[in-house]
């Protein structure tokens, strides 16, 4: 207890010199062990007694120390973790962060190209590891985010960061992971003009032309991968490739249930190698259907109203016992209203649906081992095991509750994260100016 | 001489005689004389007296007699009416018939009222010109007079009463001004003002204000035309078109305020509100316009149609029977029905569920006759009267009912084949020189006026046969299979039935043909409707989570004893373990150990947290369109409490989340928004029992990116204020002119006109109105304590206030009370250097803080809001828990009755499954004024409920649409709603929700 006090002391003071943006962390250069930790694993399992060694940004040791006790004298530092909770990184999945920073600023929007179908654009190469929010995020225990394209009907290719870089090619984990594509809502205009949102006939019409749209290009896609030599370069043919080799993932963004047996049916014909729903609100209707295509689910935010006025008023807080129990893979977004800087809420979202039916260990799966297996990182990521990147923090108390989310050390590939930001600073600079003291 | 004829004019002004007209004749004269004898008909005088077997007398436009034993005059032409029946005609409410609809341009200039929305200076009658096709449509309904306005505005001006005889049009008009007409919607008009709901009604009264001003200015006003005009037609009866039902009582609220009466265009809904209008004695006028069932063949497709639809498919047709029955005065109008057919149906229905034929014979005649003060000309059948009247077949409501003739003024008007027409229905045997028909059977059948035939072969085997009439000539085809021929006959048929012509043959021989009748269809045949039906009892709201009015009686608990929980009182005495609480006729009795209560319901408390019920001093929930009048930078005058709407489901939902009361504000559209509302979310309660009463009045106000249209687009770039700058001097302005206003109201020797939007910011400098204003940044926040010291009132609330942290001691310093967000930022340029943070600061410095939501989803977590400040700058739970509990009451001043545990207090509470401030606390119950409004348990009952409902109205409505009803296709009405809703929910609240 007394070294992590001490440990934590010194990186005060380093901080000092830190101006409004934290430093991105060094490389790790000395071996780490923690010891005296509850080891929330992100596989559903809870060590009580635990301890984790890394070197070069690896974790080489978890153990339970209630069953085997290792030597320890290996270890360039050893901390005392005084019992607090230790994390996988939580992971933000299907958000604009970086791609957005003011919502009403418009000069600082990047996340939705002109044009309806724009699979060349891709948000790595726009993620901003300036953004303020960023920090802001990282503070309650999110370490690794997809940055996410919308709008249109194919969006744009997602990327997968971490939330600690000089720069967005220190950031990428993967730089083109899937393309994200808007399945029109059969339930819903697309752009309703006054006239039009009374007319059956006129909504079928232009959902089928839309549908059109989004099957041209991938009929084109199909047959550009046959021709032996492109005459002609298609940048946007070119980008859907990977739908069809299997190296890039189909996020669906799909809500009604009868869409989403339309649009899966089609992918799965024309040969899409990997699909992941996204929002899915109906899927929970079709669980036979998802089951049976293998589908994972990234249902949204858990913080939602229902979408009628009939639904159980706390449907959305429920969906994910409801899945869960159904033995399907998913994890879920924050995509809304509030999206980046929300996204803080992320691990409190996971408490509601321990509220609702979950066990918390559960809960804690679904934003780390389930996104990563879901965005395929789980060799790397979502879970504290040997062999896979030291992305944790520990808290000192639990950390999908508001109350006691409280993050004492963040480590990201073994390097240790600045926690505080530009909001702690004003915070430190007012309680200062009235004289009362931060604690 | 010449007063005498105007006088005598004036009087009989509705039977003009050809010496009355200006119109110089051309050529011979030839006035035309008529007296019509209608026999043997069932004649229904009026809605209480009907003859069979009647005659009545008509001379010119008159009606001279009517009875059972008349003489008949001998200069009479006889019609036979037979088997049918005579009504009065219809006369029609609510219509634009015969209109000019291109008004004449009127000079810009003119001195009308500054508001483009107030036409009362137009007058139907000067722009009625009788149109020969549209009044032959309307005949057909059996209408024969007309009341026509203009619908465009909001005070829309005179309709006249016209009759639809074809005819001069100077003639056709009965009376020049019979009603005023009014909606709640701008029309046409181009102005921004009103651009909502609560503006139109703001500006309605701000009329009806002036109009009095104008009155007791004697002359002295400048002078105003549509003032004048107003004024001229007092007396006459004032419609309002309205939208739905509740608008009926923000109306009658105006109606109240200047004791005048109005009465209202419904839309079929009115039922759902039936308690409250049996105490009116307006008129309700209602169409018949009734939802047709859902194409639910697709499982998936009933799911997006909502119980709501469902039910007023079902009960709709009941309205007029509920109306009825609760001793509503109500008129009907064929407005909303396309045909004549599809009204007739309509009515039927509403007979079937339980209208009485003869009180919908009065809402289409004598009601309206009544209303429009001519029941002693027209209405009735009664001597005396004008000869408007409907021949038909059948009584009204019956099947096969339809009209034959349409008599108005003493014009004939033949609809169908016209009341001498034979009715050939019958069974019959032919006498024919073709011996392949000649003694065989056929049967006619089927509607009056197009039946079909059968043709019996032999006994067993049948042709069908195509009937065609034409007054007495009958054609008739059908094929004989076995030879593959066709035969046709034409023939006259006389009174007795019988048909005489020819049938020509196969080979072209055209042979004598003659049938005679035999007897009358059999009872199956003609198809009497004998459908029995139900229908649900209306819930309130008449939706998913109404209640039904059996239900208040288990609810209404006199008295509740919550055992053994962890009481979190805010008062003193912290957070008590293992207490018990009674409440008694819905306020907190007493809090102790282990205290027993006899007669109360017990709720076992053990291991759970009962607290005060939550308030959110920012919301935006049950009000209808619009929260902004964005119209103007100031709109002072509107009031949120005149848009309620309590069958928003938020209100529910936000109970599930233990809210018990929200401050409705209006959005941040302008620098001097509207008055707030404050509301208890009793839900299952009607718009004025949601309200808190005897609540401190207040208004809001804003600052910032929304006042000054920063993110309004390109277009919005001309209103003042565009600049902080603008917006101080803005206030210093309007203030300043309140003053001025309240000098002139005490010194003036003239009547001061009376303004609303000056009125209540006088109540602001008289300190009996708080003001929560909207506010980001430092700078403004500090702008505005400046301006409100020196003209000498006080800020209550900033509202939002996420850089309230940089001014706390300012803001301690002029007492103002803050309410925030806990951690939003970002969304905007003045919330960059928002910090989490922010309620912590305020409150460790001094300023009574709370959380808001301005958010219809976060409204129901703000306990986790709340606990963000624990998080954030290390609170105590206690004083976290006071962020959105007492704080809140405090800022609004209800604290001595709401707000904490306490003994006396109202007992407003929540219990939850867990510490409050905990991510896995659940609501149990929530409580206001002792009576639980949401529950765990009755959560789950009334889920249950639903589904059971929409599964038996699934079934209802296949087997409807198995049965012959038109259907149509889902609507999306949900999806697509809510989609707006959540556009409009966020802190940019100013975006127009009315377009």
């Amino acid at each position: 207890m007394k070294k992590l006090c001490t440990y934590i002391w010194m990186f005060v003071i380093t901080i000092g010199i830190t101006a409004q943006k934290p430093t991105p962390a060094a490389k790790q250069t000395k071996s780490i062990r923690i010891y005296n930790v509850k080891i929330h694993v992100g596989n559903g399992t809870l060590i009580q007694d635990g301890e984790v060694g890394f070197v070069n940004g690896k974790f080489d040791r978890v153990n339970d120390n209630s069953k085997t006790h290792l030597i320890s004298n290996s270890y360039d530092i050893n901390i005392d973790g005084g019992g607090k909770h230790l994390y996988p990184g939580f992971i933000l999945t299907n958000s604009t962060i970086g791609l957005r920073e003011i919502d009403a600023v418009r000069a600082t929007l990047d996340y939705d190209e002109a044009g309806d179908i724009t699979p060349e654009v891709r948000a790595i190469t726009t993620y901003s590891t300036d953004s303020k929010i960023i920090p802001t995020i990282r503070f309650n225990g999110v370490l690794i985010a997809q940055s996410t394209p919308r709008y249109g009907l194919i969006s744009g290719q997602s990327s997968i960061v971490q939330l600690d870089a000089w720069n967005w090619e220190d950031a990428a984990i993967k730089m083109e992971d899937g393309l994200h594509i808007n399945w029109p809502n059969r339930n819903m205009m697309i752009y309703p003009s006054k006239s039009e949102t009374d007319d059956e006939n006129a909504l079928r019409k232009k959902r089928n032309i839309t549908i059109g749209k989004i099957k041209d290009i991938m009929d084109r896609t199909l047959t550009y991968m046959k021709e032996a030599q492109h005459e002609v370069y298609n940048g946007k043919c070119e980008a859907l490739k990977g739908l069809f080799t299997g190296e890039k993932t189909l996020y669906l963004h799909v809500n009604a249930e009868k869409d989403i047996i339309e649009s899966v049916t089609y992918f799965e014909s024309i040969g899409v190698k990997k699909i992941v729903l996204v929002g899915a609100y109906e899927a929970y209707k079709i669980i036979d259907f998802i089951q049976q295509h293998h589908l994972s689910l990234m249902i949204d935010r858990i913080h939602e109203l229902p979408k009628t006025d009939d639904e159980d008023v706390k449907l959305p807080y429920r969906m994910a016992k409801i899945l869960w129990d159904a033995g399907i893979l998913f994890t879920f977004s924050h995509d809304g209203d509030m999206e980046v800087m929300g996204s803080r809420n992320l691990p409190f979202n996971a408490g509601t649906t321990v509220a609702y039916g979950l066990e918390p260990e559960q809960a804690v799966q679904l934003i780390t081992l389930n996104a990563a297996k879901i965005l395929g990182i789980d060799q790397q990521l979502g879970s504290i095991e040997v062999g896979k990147d030291a992305t944790f923090f520990i808290s000192n108390g639990d950390a999908l509750d508001m109350m006691t989310n409280n993050l004492a050390l963040a480590y990201i590939n073994g390097r240790q994260i600045e926690l505080k930001n530009s909001q702690y600073y004003l915070y430190e600079m007012y309680m200062g100016k009235y004289g009362l003291e931060v604690k | 001489m010449m007063r005498k004829i105007t006088l005598l004019a004036t009087m009989i002004l509705i039977n003009a005689p050809a010496w009355m007209q200006t119109n110089p004749l051309i050529g011979i004269k030839d006035e035309k004389h008529l007296v019509v004898a209608f026999t043997h008909a069932t004649i229904h005088e009026s809605s209480t007296k009907t003859y069979s077997n009647a005659t009545l007398v008509i001379k010119d436009e008159k009606i001279v007699d009517c009875g059972e034993k008349i003489n008949i005059p001998k200069e009479a032409k006889v019609i036979d009416c037979t088997g049918k029946h005579i009504y009065a005609s219809f006369i029609e409410i609510w219509s634009d018939y015969g209109l000019n609809t291109e008004e004449k341009t009127k000079s810009v200039d003119a001195a009308l009222y500054w508001n483009d929305a107030i036409k009362t200076d137009f007058s139907a009658y000067k722009y009625y010109a009788h149109q020969k096709e549209p009044a032959e449509k309307w005949r057909k309904f059996g209408i024969g007079t007309m009341l026509i306005h203009k619908q465009d505005g909001i005070m829309r001006g005179s309709g006249a009463l016209v009759t639809l005889a074809d005819i001069e049009t100077g003639k056709n008009i009965v009376k020049d001004e019979a009603a005023i007409f009014c909606s709640l919607e701008k029309g046409s008009s181009t102005q921004d003002y009103p651009s909502s709901l609560t503006g139109v009604i703001a500006l309605i009264r701000q009329f009806l204000y002036d109009v009095q001003w104008y009155t007791a200015m004697k002359g002295k006003a400048e002078k105003n035309i549509s003032i004048e005009s107003y004024l001229q037609l007092k007396s006459i009866p004032i419609v309002f078109d309205i939208n739905n039902k509740a608008d009926i009582f923000r109306l009658e609220k105006i109606a109240k305020e200047f004791d005048l009466q109005f009465h209202y265009m419904g839309n079929g809904d009115e039922y759902e509100r039936v308690d409250g209008l049996t105490s009116l004695s307006s008129n309700v006028i209602v169409p018949l316009k009734f939802p047709k069932p859902y194409i639910l063949n697709d499982p998936y497709d009933a799911d997006i149609v909502s119980l709501e639809d469902m039910y007023t498919w079902e009960i709709a047709p009941a309205n007029l029977h509920i109306l009825d029955s609760n001793a509503v005065k109500y008129l009907i109008t064929t407005a909303g029905n396309g045909s004549p057919n599809d009204f007739f149906k309509s009515l039927k229905k509403a007979i079937q569920y339980g209208l009485k034929k003869e009180k919908a014979l009065y809402a289409l005649t004598e009601g309206p006759a009544r209303f429009l003060k001519v029941e002693t000309e027209l209405g009735t059948l009664e001597k005396g009267k004008w000869a408007n009247l409907i021949i038909t077949e059948e009584e009204l409501g019956n099947e096969g009912f339809c009209i034959l003739e349409n008599w108005i003024r003493g014009n004939q008007y033949i609809i169908e084949r016209g009341a001498e027409a034979i009715d050939i229905r019958g069974n019959y045997t032919i006498q024919s020189d073709e011996g392949l028909v000649n003694g065989k059977n056929f049967m006619i059948k089927g509607k009056l006026n197009s039946p079909g035939g059968e043709f019996f072969i032999n006994d067993t085997v049948k042709t069908s046969m195509e009937i065609s009439l034409d007054k007495q000539l009958v054609t008739a085809s059908f094929l004989l299979k076995d030879i593959k021929s066709f035969m046709r006959i034409s023939a006259q048929v006389n009174k007795d039935k019988l048909w005489k012509g020819i049938i020509e043959n196969q080979k072209g021989e055209k042979l004598a043909f003659t049938a005679t009748y035999t007897s009358a269809l059999k009872e199956e045949e003609t198809k009497k409707d004998k459908q029995v039906v139900s229908y649900a009892e209306p819930r309130y709201p008449n939706k998913a989570y109404g209640w039904k009015k059996s239900q208040w009686k288990e609810a209404e608990v006199k008295s509740y004893l919550i055992k053994n929980a962890t009481v979190w009182t805010n008062e003193k005495d912290g957070v008590l373990q293992g207490y018990d609480v009674v409440t008694e006729n819905g306020k907190i009795k007493s809090i102790g150990k282990n205290l027993s209560c006899t007669g109360c319901k017990i709720i076992d408390g053990t291991g759970m947290h009962l607290t005060s019920g939550i308030i959110d001093e920012h919301s935006h929930i049950a009000m209808t369109r619009g929260v902004n009048e964005g119209g103007q930078s100031s709109s002072a005058e509107v009031r949120m409490g005149d848009v309620l709407n309590a069958e928003d489901i938020n209100i529910y939902r936000q109970l599930s989340g233990g809210v018990t009361i929200a401050q409705l504000l209006h959005g941040s559209a302008n620098a001097i928004g509207g008055q707030s509302a404050l509301i208890k979310l009793r839900w299952g309660k009607t718009e004025d029992e949601l309200l808190f009463k005897g609540a401190p009045a207040f208004i809001k106000f804003a600052l910032g990116e929304n006042v000054k249209q920063s993110n309004w687009g390109e277009r919005h770039h001309t209103r003042y204020p565009q600049t902080r700058m603008g917006v101080e001097q803005f206030y210093y302005e309007m203030f300043n002119r309140a003053k001025e206003y309240a000098t002139k109201k005490k010194t003036a020797k003239d009547p001061v006109r009376k303004d609303l939007e000056l009125e209540i910011l006088c109540e602001i400098l008289d300190g009996k109105r708080y003001i929560t204003c909207h506010s980001y940044v430092q700078s403004e926040i500090n702008m505005l304590m400046h301006v409100a010291d020196s003209l000498g009132f006080k800020v209550n609330t900033f509202t939002h206030i996420l850089e309230g942290y940089k001014v706390a001691d300012k803001m301690k310093a002029h007492g103002v009370s803050a309410s925030t967000f806990a951690d939003w930022w970002a969304y905007k340029f003045e919330v960059y250097e928002a910090i989490p943070y922010n309620s912590a600061i305020l409150t460790k410095v001094g300023v009574n803080t709370c959380v808001n939501s301005d958010d219809a989803e976060m409204a129901r977590r703000l306990n986790h809001e709340a606990a963000k400040a624990v998080k954030y700058g290390g609170l105590s739970e206690e004083e976290a828990w006071k962020l959105c509990t007492l704080n809140p009451a405090k800022m609004l001043h209800i604290d001595g009755q709401v707000g904490s545990v306490k003994e006396g207090k109202d007992a407003d509470l929540v219990l939850w499954s867990a510490n409050p401030l905990s991510i896995y606390a659940k609501v149990k119950f929530t409580m206001i004024d002792g009576i639980i409004y949401y529950s765990e348990e009755r959560d789950a009952e009334l889920q249950a409920y639903n589904q059971t409902e929409k599964n038996r109205l699934v079934q209802k409505m296949m087997q409807t649409i198995k049965d012959g009803e038109e259907g149509v296709s889902p609507a999306r009405k949900q999806f697509f709603l809510y989609e707006c809703e959540t556009m409009e929910n966020h802190d940019y609240e100013l975006i127009q929700i009315v377009d």
